[in-house]
């Protein structure tokens, strides 16, 4: 029973681990799928979580804080999508700015702000979002398999994780089943069939990176009003990049991308869970190994485990009409 | 006089110092087919992209059905009922044939509605002109011309009464080019207006009511089609006069320069495209392959430069052998005096983002000419690519400027000058003038049987039946893989034709 008990404690955090990448990949999904390459995602989801904190914490309410972060997220989406598509600069370069951006305005602004060391002040309950605890959840608590599952596993955790998962047939529905997902879509193949079909590219991919913002500002505030009770300075910490990671691996679909984003928090479940404890035949393995196993795996699978991914085609390439 | 589906009055449009268009005055008949000629960069695309609303014209004014029209963007166009398919397609590879057909004319904010009407207008589009496409078919899986009918049913789907084709046939193999002239009759038929831009003076007069002519940005002439000829249409182009055939006297061969021995080939998926291919070329003759793209030519082409592994079969070049199925490389054939101009110029011949003067010496870097030690000897260079610049007549000609920005024809030349320039004794030279104006193509030939009078073996391979009867001294047609005849360039287009169907070959099966 402990062994149960081990791995739906696992699985419980490995969804935990999970949402914050899911939703940026999600986010990086739309703007690439647009033809709009997103290394800014970590930048967004940084400013979203610093944004988050910071107003909940000021206005005591969470959903203002939530607000705020996809407010904020969205304002440096369209930063980059001004430089990107307004003015065809180089996608990679504008992405990369608005990460270095992200860094250090939040550190500076938490500091002017609130004297905590970039820090903003631990929320208070009513600032934070909390657990929902799903109908019957303790009713069943104690029936044996069935119980721990729908209770520690399903039940228990904030809005936004349920939000995040429904997020996934969500995308898959607007990007295959609607006329914006039709064009989202083929203007991240083919622009010049969209330009000469009569339909703006350039107001097409900024609607594609205000979807991004918005994911990414939900993901900046789960990282900093659910998972930790507040904002602490790089807490990121290379997730914008490992949903990139994880976007190729799922080969740019929104079902691939949940189970690939899964995989990825179950690995840090793991690492978390292992570290310290000796394994079977190998002994014990040092935490910084554990701590580098998602980062691993992430080299491993792009190094071409994954067979071949292909980008949609207009990726990364300013639209420029043909003389 | 019918009543004018367009007109055109005093358009004027610049790119930046390039005036692209001046002072055009164009009148569209209702119900007729209506060609634009002209060379390459005369000014034809760049009027159309006005009438569809891509670009805006500087002045001037465009009425459509007698109404002045403003059309600011596509949708304007569209709106008005002109609808264009452009020289490069404008479909969404991995979308259904369905979805590239409704994207930008969706119905509803949700597919499904917008696909079930899109299939049932489709069948309709279907029966009503022959264009029988799977409506569920990926675009990339498709052959061209099936794709270029996607963007016939693409404007008709969107309720085109004016139809743009710009450079439909550039991509078609002649069988195809034949089934969408038949598709525009058709359209002419039901009272639609086809506007059909093109270099090719042979379509036009095969398929068009009426010409225009465009020189250097302007409209120099309209005639009616049956009341012209070829010959005063291409001088209207070109501004002077041209010989669409040239001469040539007989052809004097010498010995064998290359023999080719059972040669297979394989592409790229395992598929044997050459099979079990024989025959010389001797030196001062010129051999020309004909056949539909798609028979092997191309693979038999890289095969013979190096540049594709044979499966089997042996190459004599000048009586030595030269192993293709194993360690020959194009710079080692091109030192033994084989020289290769490829049939993807683009993608093969030329890198577009270098200065002319660095392509016109590309594979021949290691000459001794061209090199100060271990250093490239800019100034030989240059002074290089400038004779061969006059002496192929390449413009503009400036040695530094950007491959890229040459037309098609200029390109051609660059490859050209570079590969006879070697003084080859072997000359393979593959669709010598795909995409080249005119007046270009006279100086090609002309330079090929100056080869050829040189002494050298030229083996050209053109999927124009034209270019191939008026250059060879032997034509060889291949047909899936093989040869299937060889004539003299005195056998009729007929003859010829039928053998490229490879009807004979299924006749004597049966």
């Amino acid at each position: 029973m402990d062994v149960f008990n081990a791995i739906v404690q696992t699985l419980d955090s490995t969804i935990r681990l999970s949402v914050p990448l899911l939703l940026a990949c999600l986010a990086g999904l739309y703007s690439e799928r647009a033809g709009i390459f997103d290394i800014g995602l970590e930048g967004k989801m940084l400013v979203g979580a610093f944004a988050g904190a910071a107003a909940a914490s000021v206005f005591h309410s969470a959903f203002l804080g939530l607000g705020m972060a996809v407010l904020i997220s969205v304002a440096f989406a369209m930063i980059h999508g001004f430089a990107s598509i307004t003015h065809r600069g180089n996608q990679i370069v504008s992405g990369v700015a608005i990460n270095f951006i992200a860094a250090g305005s939040t550190i500076i602004l938490g500091q002017a702000w609130f004297q905590q060391g970039g820090r903003t002040p631990a929320l208070q309950p009513g600032e934070r979002f909390e657990a929902i605890t799903l109908p019957g959840a303790d009713a069943i608590r104690d029936v044996p398999i069935v119980g721990p599952i729908y209770a520690e596993l399903l039940s228990g955790h904030s809005i936004l994780v349920y939000l995040a998962f429904a997020m996934v047939p969500f995308t898959w529905w607007v990007l295959f089943r609607t006329r914006f997902g039709l064009r989202l879509r083929a203007v991240g193949e083919n622009p010049a069939a969209v330009d000469t079909a009569g339909i703006s590219v350039a107001w097409l991919r900024y609607r594609a990176l205000i979807c991004t913002g918005i994911l990414t500002g939900i993901a900046g505030a789960y990282l900093s009003m659910v998972q930790n009770g507040g904002f602490v300075k790089d807490m990121t910490a290379g997730k914008g990049y490992i949903a990139l990671a994880a976007l190729i691996f799922a080969k740019w679909k929104p079902v691939n991308a949940m189970f690939a984003c899964l995989l990825f928090g179950f690995l840090d479940a793991l690492s978390i869970r292992l570290q310290g404890s000796p394994l079977p035949i190998i002994g014990k393995v040092p935490v910084q190994f554990m701590q580098a196993l998602p980062y691993i795996l992430t080299v491993i699978l792009l190094a071409g485990f994954i067979g071949k991914a292909i980008p949609p085609r207009a990726g990364g390439v300013p639209y420029v009409k043909e003389r | 006089m019918a009543q004018a589906a367009i007109e055109l009055i005093g358009i004027n449009k610049s790119f930046g110092a390039v005036r692209a268009n001046r002072d055009i005055n164009l009148e569209i008949a209702r119900g007729t087919i209506h060609g634009i000629v002209g060379e390459n960069g005369a000014g034809k695309s760049t009027l159309m992209s006005i009438l569809y609303g891509f670009y805006q014209a500087d002045s001037g004014e465009i009425r459509v059905g007698g109404q002045p029209a403003s059309i600011k963007t596509p949708n304007d166009a569209i709106a008005l009922g002109i609808g264009m398919v452009h020289q490069h397609f404008m479909l969404v590879d991995n979308f259904s044939v369905l979805e590239n057909i409704i994207l930008g004319a969706e119905s509803d904010a949700l597919l499904k509605k917008s696909i079930a009407k899109a299939r049932s207008e489709l069948e309709r589009l279907e029966r009503e002109y022959g264009l029988e496409v799977d409506p569920d078919a990926i675009i990339e899986e498709l052959p061209v011309g099936l794709q270029q009918r996607v963007e016939i049913l693409k404007a008709l789907y969107r309720g085109a009464e004016i139809l743009i084709l710009d450079e439909p046939t550039g991509v078609l193999t002649p069988a195809e080019a034949d089934h969408l002239f038949r598709i525009l009759r058709q359209l002419k038929d039901q009272g639609k207006t086809v506007v059909l831009i093109t270099h090719k003076l042979r379509e036009i007069m095969a398929i068009t009511d009426t010409v225009s002519v465009m020189r250097q940005g302007t409209m120099v002439a309209t005639r009616e089609t049956a009341k012209t000829t070829v010959e005063e249409l291409a001088e209207l182009m070109v501004g002077r006069r041209v010989l669409l055939r040239v001469e040539k006297g007989e052809a004097e061969a010498g010995g064998v320069k290359l023999a080719v021995k059972n040669l297979t080939v394989k592409d790229t998926r395992g598929v044997t495209m050459v099979d079990d291919i024989s025959f010389d070329i001797r030196a001062g003759e010129i051999v020309g392959i004909a056949g539909v793209a798609g028979n092997g030519q191309s693979e038999l082409l890289e095969a013979i430069s190096g540049i594709r592994r044979a499966v089997s079969g042996s190459v004599m070049l000048d009586g030595k052998p030269i192993d293709l199925t194993g360690a020959a490389d194009p710079g080692e054939l091109r030192d033994r005096g084989l020289a290769h101009v490829p049939e993807d110029r683009h993608h093969v011949g030329l890198v577009l983002a270098f200065e002319e003067n660095e392509n016109s010496i590309l594979g021949y870097h290691d000459d001794p000419r061209y090199l100060k030690g271990p250093f490239l000897n800019i100034d030989a260079i240059r002074n290089d690519a400038k004779d061969k610049i006059a002496k192929y007549d390449i413009r503009p000609a400036d040695c530094r400027l950007k491959t890229a920005n040459f037309s098609g024809g200029n390109q051609q030349k660059i490859v050209l000058a570079r590969e006879m320039e070697q003084d080859p004794g072997v000359l393979i030279v593959g669709q010598p003038t795909r995409g080249v104006d005119v007046g270009a193509i006279e100086f090609i030939h002309k330079r090929l049987i100056a080869m050829r009078d040189q002494g050298k073996a030229v083996l050209v391979v053109s999927v124009e039946l034209d270019e191939i009867r008026s250059l060879s001294d032997r034509i060889l047609v291949m047909f899936a893989g093989r040869i299937v005849g060889e004539r003299g360039p005195e056998a009729t287009e007929g003859e010829l034709g039928l053998l490229m169907a490879g009807v004979e070959q299924q006749e004597a099966a049966l």
